[in-house]
């Protein structure tokens, strides 16, 4: 109680307040606009908001991250398009929806549906925070290495289909963050005998090249597209009571989106996954999934908007991010000296609920803005799309240059944003170089630290957290073996029975493959 | 042969045209950084492996060099769709793209953020075709705006251009500290 009370106290400032509402409604406009999304907004506005107090900075990204699915869901179903990647699935049943002439409906769901994944996720959260701060100190550097390497066997697996693409752009991640003075000895690493390396490449450099720069240079080079759609009319505050008639899906989406956020490496897809699956099976008409089912849309915001508190654990409590965004705000924290982790959970709870609490208002923000300016928005998302790829062109030379004036780091990034075009295009994954930057330097430090305890192998077994995170290794890369093998077996068998044929006569691609 | 079929199978995958090119520049990448291993990372005497410095960038590039092999596989067993000349000549166009960009960044020393922000988002307005006098007027003021909320507003670190220097005393200072 205490420590709420502290977290409001921090929070009544015109500053975090006015960050909040900045965050949050900037988060839905960019969200609403495809081909923008939270990744490159937060990626230009990290270094603006290395000025600002730490929880005042937090709090605007937090904003953005937290709303931007919100503002994705519009596009997603008046036109088709999701704002964001992860709004892919409301296209299933929304834009049907839609087409049927029930856009209102749609949309009206949508929201009422991703406001209260949004605050299901917050209110565990806050549960859980007197769990989180009993367990966390029990994390030493040995089990923080161990989560970070759970981390990145997640991000690979979870890519599946793309498994040796992610796992050469996860080690090309950690060989990134290797680059430059080595902390401990000084002693120069790839730096072919070049000064401007000596400082490494930083994270926000790579950041704002695989995201924002790229995605401008894919913009500006891509094919002109101007979105249309009617104007939505009526009420959208229908939604809440028809969201009351589908609390189960809602609830165990919401459920389900808390348990994938909390993992490193999971994220949205697998929660949208999961709960989309969930709800189809249990639904009593199974049939109308992909073709506007209110269960199917319910389910896929639900589930998508409870990742982003949740993904908020392993960055809050262990300084272990588990997906690109949440890695970029642990460049925030860094930067303001507060360092996240078992000690900010002891030392600053305070700090950590006035995080939650902001979290909590920015989905009151958002539902409010949505509900009252959903056709303003819909205006926004007509931006002929090779304009916006200049406009974000313009505003990543801020992200870059504002850190430390370097040319170098904008040509650095330009060849990054080259790169990140390239993998876009070619379909590859680019979150696992930027987790492999991240948990990389994790690694290194804390296993570095954790060695001095370790004198034999069987020392890693000697503290109940580090069993769990090394049984937990060997379960997800032993059940990942299993499944592929399975799967494999299967399609054997599906192409003897000659279930499988393709074109000329072979059997076509595995996506359930490496 | 029925291994060889199955060891095909299992690497099968989505391959969009150019997928071969990347997948071979890549191993090349990653041949090139293990054959600088060894003068580019050290082995201290008297330290335990994993407090080495060279641990961490061995990990790294022995890791992508593995991966990037077993991809270079799946890339030759996987079905092609053609268009790779084609692919590849979209990657280099984005090269002009990123040659403005570095001759806006070498500007905003010189002539100042605000000249340059609104020089480069107008030329690029008119690079990408759009010549309507709305057009034009909306990259201008584009332009002002990214510099009034993040140079005059935010006040982030973006030093003065030369050029301010011979502007009129009355308005230099002002240039200097928000434009």
């Amino acid at each position: 109680m205490e420590a709420i009370l502290g977290g409001i106290q921090i929070l009544m400032s015109w500053q975090v307040l006015v960050a909040l509402l900045i965050g949050s409604v900037g988060g839905v406009i960019i969200g609403a606009i495809p081909g923008v999304g939270a990744a490159v907004a937060i990626a230009i506005l990290l270094p603006a908001t290395f000025a600002f107090e730490p929880i005042v900075g937090l709090t605007v990204l937090l904003g953005i991250y937290g709303s931007a699915m919100y503002g994705g869901s519009i596009p997603a179903i008046l036109l088709n398009t999701p704002g964001t990647p992860v709004n892919a699935l409301t296209t299933y049943d929304g834009y049907p929806m839609t087409k049927r002439g029930q856009a209102h409906r749609a949309l009206s769901l949508a929201y009422s549906a991703s406001f209260f994944g949004g605050v299901f996720a917050i209110i565990c959260l806050i549960l859980f925070a007197p769990v989180l701060a009993w367990v966390a100190p029990n994390f030493g550097s040995r089990e923080i290495f161990l989560a970070a390497l759970l981390g990145i066997i997640l991000v690979i697996l979870a890519h599946r289909g793309q498994i040796m693409a992610a796992g050469m752009m996860a080690f090309l991640g950690i060989f990134l963050s290797t680059i430059g003075l080595e902390p401990a000895r000084y002693t120069h690493r790839f730096t072919f005998g070049q000064g401007w390396l000596t400082s490494g490449i930083n994270l926000i450099v790579i950041v704002l090249g695989l995201f924002a720069i790229s995605q401008a240079l894919l913009l500006l080079l891509d094919k002109e597209r101007k979105p249309e759609s009617a104007r939505v009319e009526g009420s959208l505050w229908g939604g809440f009571v028809e969201l009351l008639g589908l609390k189960r899906v809602a609830g165990v989406a919401s459920s389900l989106g808390v348990m994938m956020g909390t993992i490193p490496g999971v994220g949205e897809f697998t929660a949208q996954f999961l709960s989309y699956t969930y709800a189809q099976k249990t639904s009593k008409t199974p049939e109308t999934f992909g073709d506007g089912s209110p269960e199917g849309l319910v389910a896929s915001e639900c589930a998508n908007n409870a990742v982003p508190a949740a993904a908020m654990i392993p960055l809050l409590a262990l300084g272990v991010p588990g997906e690109a965004l949440t890695a970029m705000m642990l460049s925030v924290f860094y930067v303001h000296n507060v360092i996240p982790g078992p000690q900010l959970f002891q030392n600053e709870m305070d700090f950590v609920m006035a995080l939650y609490m902001a979290m909590l208002l920015l989905n009151v923000i958002v539902i409010v803005f949505l509900l009252s300016s959903t056709n303003l928005l819909l205006k926004i998302t007509q931006i002929p799309t090779r304009f916006l790829g200049m406009m974000i062109l313009v505003l990543s030379f801020v992200g870059v240059y504002s850190l430390r004036n370097s040319a170098v780091d904008c040509a650095l990034a330009a060849g990054f944003g080259v790169f990140g075009l390239i993998l876009k295009r070619l379909n590859l994954p680019i979150v696992p170089i930027v987790l492999g930057v991240v948990l990389g330097a994790i690694m290194e430090v804390k296993l570095r630290s954790a060695i001095a305890r370790i004198n034999e192998p069987l020392d890693w077994f000697n503290r109940p957290i580090s069993v769990v995170l090394i049984l937990l290794i060997l379960f997800v890369v032993g059940n990942h073996y299993r499944a592929v093998l399975l799967e494999h077996r299967q399609r054997v068998q599906r192409a003897a029975d000659g279930e499988l044929k393709g074109r000329e006569g072979e059997a076509p691609v595995a996506p359930e493959g490496f | 042969m029925t291994r060889l079929k199955t060891f095909q199978e299992l690497f099968k995958r989505d391959r969009r045209p150019g997928d071969l090119v990347f997948a071979v520049l890549f191993l090349g990448f990653c041949l090139f950084l293990l054959a600088n291993l060894r003068s580019q990372a050290q082995w201290l005497d008297n330290t335990a492996t994993v407090a080495q410095p060279a641990f961490w960038p061995t990990v790294a590039v022995i890791g992508m060099s593995f991966f990037a092999g077993l991809h270079l596989i799946g890339s030759m067993v996987s079905p092609r769709i053609p268009g790779r000349l084609k692919e590849g000549i979209f990657w280099l166009r984005s090269a002009e793209y990123a040659v403005y960009f570095l001759i806006y960044v070498w500007s905003v020393p010189i002539v100042g953020y605000l000249l340059s922000t609104i020089l480069f988002s107008l030329f690029l307005t008119v690079r990408l075709g759009y010549r309507s006098r709305t057009a034009i007027i909306m990259s201008v003021l584009f332009g002002l705006s990214v510099v009034l909320v993040f140079r005059t507003g935010l006040q982030v670190r973006i030093p003065p251009g030369q050029f301010y220097q011979y502007l009129p005393d009355s308005i230099r200072t002002f240039a200097m500290v928000y434009l």
